[in-house]
């Protein structure tokens, strides 16, 4: 585990320099959210929890066919459907993209289901390729 | 949970409801969760009943979800008075839709909706009569250990 936990250490402690990140780490919520710039719209919530992969979508219906369990979802969508979707499916967070923000009922909903979700500004394919290269392809 | 022990719950669906869409998914969720069963099959079933939802919420004037919870097995069938489906095999088809405008800007109608309660179900029945309604009828069984 030391090849995993090192960098863990070095990628957090930062010493004033800001966070580094190395390939191969496990990322966990508040690297994700150091990485797309964001601002957690719930910010009680434990930024500890484990990543193992990222899904981009605005379709729902794709969410609900492909997405792993566990994952972060990235989406543009930001009514209660992509909420709902992402508790149904063990979504670990979302991730609103193109500095969207949903309504105060939305993110009341996600709170209720213990659901942290962020907003960036950055758009979706650049969240994207800010966070790919910490994750290995995940064959469907 | 005995052998022989069942547990059995209706829940209603209005059509056009898009504000309540996914409640009743929840509830048969939390439901399944606190029955101790094992994450993916509750997954499954989760997956499977938002899709059903949906469907009945988009398409139908009004649905019922019949929920069976017997220590083997989980059946949800679902009955629904609306348009129907003519072509049951077309419908079954990933990416065949006839989802309006409005339903696709909430982030639904792609067209996978009954081939995704398929992929989730271990048994999946589907009958339909034009004009009268739709009905569905899906089984996971409880040890299903499948792979993600």
């Amino acid at each position: 585990m030391i090849d995993v936990l090192e960098p863990y250490i070095i990628g957090r402690g930062g010493g004033g320099k800001g966070l580094l990140f190395r390939r191969g780490m496990t990322m966990i919520l508040k690297d994700i959210l150091a990485l797309v710039n964001g601002e957690l719209l719930t910010p009680e919530m434990d930024l500890g929890i484990e990543c193992p992969g990222i899904f981009a979508s605005d379709l729902m219906s794709d969410v609900l066919t492909f997405i792993n369990p566990g994952f972060v979802l990235l989406t543009g969508l930001i009514n209660s459907h992509a909420v709902r979707t992402a508790c149904l499916t063990d979504v670990t967070a979302i991730v609103f993209v193109q500095g969207k923000r949903p309504d105060m009922k939305v993110v009341d909903e996600a709170r209720e289901k213990n659901l942290p979700v962020i907003s960036t500004g950055l758009s979706m394919f650049e969240a994207c390729s800010k966070l790919a290269q910490f994750f290995p392809e995940h064959p469907q | 949970m005995r052998e022989d022990a069942s547990f059995q719950q209706d829940f209603l669906i209005k059509g056009g409801d898009f504000t309540g869409a996914g409640k009743v998914s929840c509830e048969i969720k939390n439901l399944l969760k606190e029955l101790g069963l094992s994450s993916q099959v509750v997954r499954r079933v989760a997956i499977a009943a938002y899709e059903a939802e949906m469907n009945v919420i988009m398409y139908a004037w009004e649905g019922r979800f019949n929920l069976l919870i017997t220590p083997q097995k989980i059946r949800i069938i679902v009955e629904d008075q609306g348009p129907g489906i003519e072509n049951i095999d077309l419908a079954m088809r990933e990416g065949y839709s006839t989802a309006t405008e409005e339903m696709r800007e909430l982030g639904f109608g792609a067209g996978m909706g009954l081939p995704n309660i398929k992929k989730n179900s271990d048994r999946f029945l589907i009958t339909s009569e034009p004009d009268r309604g739709t009905r569905l009828e899906m089984t996971i069984l409880t040890n299903g250990q499948r792979p993600q």
